[in-house]
């Protein structure tokens, strides 16, 4: 049963992040820095622990404890400690407290975005660069006991999510992007015909004839008193594809700002007149999408690939009772489009990082495990449980993936929406990591959602509400402070020579006053 | 050097005076909310229950439980102080001095949206103020054993306390177990539990809600310590997804 915990832990992060990012990790322990050991110490034993996230999804916790068992036999001298999330802020929020009492994992999964918070301490994340290349323990080194992928072996655009300020602090773990999933007996019963890719004014024109009601006040559509056409699941998502998809602002790599533009205030009042239609909603704010379309309450659903195992009428996983579920044909499709010649989706999925700790054989037999998680079985086995894709090409061109993929026995939604991601790899995007960006990804969602609970309350959508609505949700995410904080980082360069002469001034004028009451106190003492 | 001393003399003044006065409109502002309390306005829970959707809504609700506070944010299990229905208040604006106050037996005025996710009718988007009002006849808990497993039925009383006697815990996972972390055993200590019990006609799939009644709790582990086969009686909140999904605070076993 999936639960709206996530929804008040993201929005939680986001205060935490404001408040925990834009001071840094005080109270951490300093670190040195990690060189990695010539060799690893096999005489030793070592205990490390691994902090795993799963999509309250039994296999992938089951696939987890065999890949610890499977590399414990190969590593007798390593053991592994799991300790289960189903919530990546979770994660988040518990590595900020361990952080500050010098009790984090070793091994973690985690999103980038939160990486950049926790780089902000010394040394609290090793850096893989160096362990990549390393030609005994690094990838595909010459001293591992199982298959490890190359560097080169990883897909590129995942592996470029790693990257925070030029530096690699993680490797991707599993990806997914979203999928749309569509009833397509309902679309086809409203006279229309799914093209290959779906432009956002396809979404909005089915979505609107689905609206249309019998004279008792159900929907014509499905015979039902309940029919929301559009649901987006992911609200942040949304605002990001969309912009992007525009080529409109919304932040650069330094933490500069650019989400409130004119491209956004005209994206806000689509949605505004849309949801005035009764043709858009959000998970927010009514509820997660595969439940209303397994109801057949809903036509189009926009998703992760990630939850296929939910979506459609033969779902192996389903929150409704049997009895509400209604027989239709769905059919997926990447998220709609602006540009059809030019499709863009989002890359998602979780990453994992390695902790510094004072030992460096303790790091390196974190290491070993971390890479043991890249491995083809483990990456097989985790990537068949949803709509996830190997991040290795090494994985996704091994014979048992591709045996995999031709499986009729599994599950058709959840073949298809990963076949969809794998010739899409190329048109992914990801945005840009930095302290902070997790509360820039929240205020985008809190733009949408709001403007879709105001029109539902009936309140006007003008300019003037959007300008009070960029207001707030600065003011609410802290976002000012961030763009300012960046802004002096990265931008503003050398110090004019005024502003030196000033600084240099200041010291000179402490140093006078401390020698002054220094003399002072030596004449004192020489007078007693 | 003389004037430098009038100006810090001056700001120093300045910064008292300021204080006082801060400190003068703080305390005249307490005591007008104090004369205050005993002329609220507020929706009857019959005038809530009769309110459209996403209509703002003003209630008066004594709390009856919270989930944990986080981050400015509190949400609560209440029930009208006018005796005769209850209310989930979802993430409700508190800060965290607040939240000591959203304690069992508080009278508070809510203002916020009636909303529906998934099912459960609640408030959203709502704020508060503290009354001094004591509710004099807190609603007992309703027993709905009678109603066990029919929904249809049970939505009457949605978000009421409740008790049910008499249930029979039943293996929930693949192996038997009678109770999980999490809804399919994917999670861990701490994490949400869930039990499923039958009356010997039909079963309910019962939850500890972790942010609610956490692992430290009576509750939480006297779950944890059932058996397959026990006979059991329940009290909790009936909270609502995709239909009846009551959250667990005290397991007896007979």
């Amino acid at each position: 049963m999936k639960m709206r915990k996530a929804l008040s832990l993201i929005l939680a992060s986001a205060f935490a992040l404001s408040s925990v990012g834009l001071t840094g990790c005080h109270g951490n322990v300093k670190r040195n820095e990690f060189i990695v050991p010539e060799y690893f110490d096999t005489s030793r034993e070592f205990n490390i622990t691994f902090w795993a996230k799963n999509d309250t999804n039994i296999n992938q916790t089951n696939i987890y404890n065999q890949a610890i068992a499977d590399f414990e036999h190969l590593y007798p001298n390593i053991h592994v400690n799991i300790r289960l999330y189903t919530d990546y802020n979770k994660i988040y929020n518990d590595v900020i407290t361990n952080i500050a009492t010098d009790t984090t994992p070793n091994v973690c999964i985690t999103y980038p975005d939160h990486i950049a918070t926790y780089i902000s301490g010394d040394n609290t994340v090793v850096p893989l660069d160096n362990l990549f290349t390393d030609e005994r323990y690094g990838l595909g080194g010459s001293e591992l006991v199982f298959d490890s992928p190359t560097v080169d072996q990883i897909v590129p655009e995942f592996l470029d999510e790693c990257v925070i300020n030029g530096v690699h602090y993680c490797m991707p773990y599993m990806r997914s992007t979203e999928a749309l999933y569509i009833n397509k007996t309902y679309v086809e019963a409203l006279g229309y015909e799914i093209p290959d890719i779906v432009t956002w004014d396809f979404i909005w024109e089915v979505s609107n004839a689905a609206t249309a009601k019998n004279p008792d006040g159900t929907y014509v559509v499905n015979g039902q008193e309940v029919m929301i056409p559009f649901i987006y699941k992911s609200s942040d998502n949304m605002m990001i594809t969309m912009l992007r998809q525009l080529d409109a602002g919304y932040s650069d790599e330094y933490g500069n700002i650019g989400i409130f533009n004119d491209t956004t205030t005209s994206i806000l009042h689509t949605i505004a007149d849309e949801v005035g239609q009764g043709a858009f909603s959000t998970f927010t704010v009514s509820g997660y999408p595969g439940n209303f379309l397994n109801a057949g309450q809903c036509i189009f659903g926009v998703d992760s690939t990630a939850g296929s195992t939910w979506m459609g009428p033969d779902a192996p996983l389903s929150d409704i009772h049997e009895s509400n579920v209604v027989d239709f044909e769905m059919v997926v499709r990447p998220v709609p489009q602006f540009d059809t010649e030019n499709p863009q989706m989002i890359s998602q999925g979780p990453s994992v990082c390695v902790f510094n700790k004072e030992d460096p054989q303790e790091v390196l037999a974190s290491w070993l495990f971390a890479q043991y998680l890249l491995t083809n079985d483990v990456q097989i086995a985790y990537a068949g449980t949803e709509g996830y894709v190997p991040v290795t090409t090494m994985a996704q061109e091994s014979q048992a993936y591709q045996d995999y993929l031709n499986d009729p026995n599994e599950y058709s939604i959840k073949i298809d929406v990963t076949n969809m991601f794998l010739e899409n790899i190329n048109n992914t995007f990801v945005t840009p990591v930095f302290n902070g960006s997790t509360s820039l990804r929240n205020a985008a969602a809190q733009l949408i959602n709001n403007t879709v609970k105001s029109v539902r309350r009936r309140e006007t959508i003008d300019d003037a509400y959007i300008e009070n609505l960029y207001e707030e949700v600065t003011a609410l995410y802290r976002l000012d402070q961030l763009s300012a904080s960046k802004d002096s980082r990265a931008e503003l360069g050398a110090l004019p020579k005024e502003s030196k002469i000033l600084l240099i001034t200041l010291g000179v004028v402490w140093i006078g006053i401390g020698a002054y009451f220094g003399c002072d106190l030596v004449k004192k003492r020489k007078k007693n | 050097m003389k004037a430098m001393k009038k100006v810090l003399s001056l700001a120093v003044v300045a910064a008292m005076a300021l204080s006082v006065f801060a400190c003068a409109a703080d305390t005249a502002a307490e005591t007008e909310e104090t004369q205050a309390a005993v002329d609220y306005e507020y929706m009857s829970y019959a005038e809530y229950d009769a309110a459209a959707l996403d209509t703002e809504v003003t209630v008066l609700c004594t709390v009856m439980a919270t989930q944990s506070w986080w981050e400015d944010q509190i949400t609560v299990y209440a029930q009208a102080f006018d005796g005769d229905g209850a209310y989930f208040i979802y993430n409700m604006a508190c800060s965290e001095e607040d939240s000591e106050g959203v304690a069992e037996g508080a009278t508070i005025l809510v203002t916020g949206y009636k909303s529906e996710w998934e099912g459960e009718i609640e408030i959203t988007d709502a704020t508060f103020e503290f009354t001094d009002l004591v509710q004099e006849n807190p609603m007992e808990p309703v027993d709905l054993t009678a109603d066990f497993g029919n929904d249809d039925a049970l939505i009457a009383n949605q978000n009421r306390n409740f008790t049910m006697t008499g249930l029979t815990v039943e293996a929930s996972g693949d192996n038997g177990e009678a109770f999980l972390y999490s809804w399919d055993g994917s999670g861990s200590q701490g994490d949400d539990l869930y039990f499923t019990v039958s009356n010997g006609e039909t079963t309910m799939t019962f939850t500890v809600e972790s942010y609610l009644t956490g692992a430290d709790t009576d509750v939480y582990q006297a779950v944890e310590a059932l058996n397959v086969g026990d006979t059991i009686d329940v009290s909790g909140f009936l909270y609502w997804y995709q239909g009846a999904n009551p959250h667990i605070t005290g397991v007896t076993v007979n």
